[in-house]
């Protein structure tokens, strides 16, 4: 059990974690604003790692590299984060738009099966077109704690009727919410493209489903919660082998560690037990609505 | 010219004829309030005149523009500003975020400003929290402002929403049973915020209110309102004793005493 052992235990929970909560948040601003996940999100996430992968190659082609290179590396990698997340939003916004908003009359049950139908759609889409750093976290935070849009997008939670009637174009604010979530979901595309350079289109669906584990063990609706849930999500993850194997050894037993998941998630149920509404979640006398 | 001009408004929900050829003018700094019995539709015509139902027939003018078919948002810039019957406060903000939130449109920064904290942002949020609380002050709750609504006693509550309206700048203002559930001190005291908002802005106000010691207080000119129709129409104290609008309130078979 050595220190560089742990270390790189560590540092793996500290990025796992990281894709986790950047997914979340998208599930948690998202949820801030509807009262509802959108349950395409963890297909925006593969989406973006796709749209990341072709602004990259394509970005290479154009300025070239090694000792030809126009421009140095890291400035692509930056080209390509804005570009990806800039062009994810507008998936953000179209989905938004075809699909949530003639919606926002009708019973959550439809928009939630809508959400199912369009993350199936993107997921078959991508195979059949192609065959198969750090995020300022406390900026975001501040955006919506303090700016117009911000305070637009949680009133727009509480009560949507009368948002409009005090002169904010509701529209605006949906689609903006949109776009900023799917933008942090392409970054997190992005970020796994680069750790682990396997895309493929389903990759959003087991992504998708443990990141809306981390937004509800957040608090439906905190995005602070959702962004530390997905760190925790990740770190009991990563921390659960080497545990398992120190257990092993000590106790001399042979549990495999594809009992990983198994391990992790009863760890997070017990932990829901005790704080069923989330780490930040408002306590709600609400059922949950999906 | 009128300020709000409704004409031959007429509204149905699926079979049901909810407010028929209804009519409306209302001048600048006119008093209207329009009365009648649970269910004759006078919300309906509230939701009708802000745009949130489409009126199947009939023109909504405002200012000399057509409202029918703008979008809400705009309506509410050009002035016309309303309350609710359950005031639908977004509870788990603050007093003061909710007269912010009403001044977005007035506010011009962008998503620079936004993320980053412009010199402009903080100028305009800074101007937007100063014009905010001078409301608070006008209305009593400024000592509550970063308290979550929530959290407040009900008359306050009522109070914080007739801020949030005003704070838009509203030509006409429409109130929607702005005494509902209040003691009878509340109420007196809300006749007198309503009496102040008006002298202030000089407001054109059109109110619905079962109660009708508010409706004498307060109204120039009153509606009474059945089964989506004007029965009666005019001075407060002529509508509120016609025979008819006593039918309809208490009912037929008690008409003989």
């Amino acid at each position: 059990m050595t220190f560089t052992f742990l270390m790189q235990n560590l540092i793996n929970a500290l990025q796992w974690g990281s894709f986790y909560a950047l997914i979340a948040m998208g599930y948690s601003m998202v949820y801030s604003i509807l009262m509802l996940f959108n349950f395409a999100h963890g297909d925006i996430f593969m989406v973006g790692a796709y749209i990341g992968l072709g602004v990259s190659l394509g970005l290479l082609s154009l300025f070239g590299t090694g000792a030809a290179a126009i421009l140095p590396g890291w400035v692509l990698l930056v080209l390509t984060i804005l570009i990806s997340m800039f062009l994810t939003a507008f998936v953000g916004i179209i989905v938004e738009r075809v699909g949530y908003r003639p919606l926002r009359e009708a019973p959550r049950a439809s928009a939630a099966i809508t959400g199912l139908m369009i993350g199936i759609m993107l997921e078959t889409g991508n195979i059949l077109f192609l065959g198969g750093q750090r995020f300022k976290f406390p900026q975001l935070h501040q955006f919506i704690a303090h700016t117009k849009w911000g305070m637009a997008m949680r009133a727009m939670a509480y009560d949507y009727v009368v948002v409009p009637l005090v002169g904010v174009p509701m529209n605006t604010i949906a689609a903006m919410t949109f776009a900023i979530g799917s933008a942090l979901a392409a970054a997190a595309g992005i970020l796994f493209g680069l750790a682990y350079p396997v895309l493929d289109p389903y990759m959003g669906v087991s992504f998708g489903w443990k990141a809306f584990v981390a937004a509800i063990l957040g608090g439906r609706g905190s995005i602070m919660g959702a962004c530390l849930a997905g760190f925790m999500l990740g770190f009991i993850e990563i921390m659960t082998v080497p545990a398992i194997q120190i257990m092993n050894r000590l106790f001399s037993l042979n549990i495999g560690s594809n009992l990983r998941d198994l391990i992790a998630y009863s760890i997070v149920l017990v932990i829901l037990v005790f704080r069923p509404h989330g780490l930040f979640g408002q306590a709600y006398s609400s059922k949950l609505r999906l | 010219m009128p300020l709000l001009h409704v004409t031959d408004m007429s509204h149905n929900f699926g079979g049901l004829q909810a407010v028929s050829e209804y009519n409306l003018s209302l001048d600048p700094g006119q008093i209207t309030g329009l009365i009648g019995p649970n269910g004759a539709g006078k919300t309906t015509i509230f939701n009708l005149i802000t745009g949130l139902y489409r009126p199947t027939k009939g023109s909504v003018r405002f200012d000399g523009e057509e409202l029918v078919g703008k979008k809400l948002n705009e309506t509410a810039a050009m002035g016309l500003a309303r309350t609710f019957q359950e005031m639908k406060l977004w509870r788990h903000m603050t007093v003061l975020e909710h007269i912010k939130m009403a001044r977005y449109s007035k506010l011009s920064y962008g998503l620079m400003g936004a993320f980053l904290g412009t010199p402009k942002r903080r100028r305009e949020e800074r101007k937007v929290t100063e014009l905010a609380m001078e409301y608070l002050k006008m209305f009593a709750v400024d000592q509550v402002a970063d308290q979550l609504v929530v959290n407040l006693p009900y008359g306050d509550q009522r109070r914080v929403e007739m801020a949030r309206a005003l704070v838009i700048e509203p030509k006409v203002l429409l109130l929607d049973e702005p005494t509902v559930g209040m003691t009878p001190d509340e109420m007196m005291a809300m006749i007198e915020v309503i009496r102040k908002a008006h002298e202030r802005f000089n407001l054109a106000i059109f109110l619905i209110e079962h109660r009708l010691q508010v409706v004498r207080e307060l109204c120039q000119h009153v509606q009474a309102l059945v089964f989506g129709q004007v029965l009666v129409e005019g001075k407060s104290d002529e509508v509120q004793n016609h025979p008819k609008v006593i039918e309809a309130y208490i009912g037929e078979q008690e008409v003989e005493f």
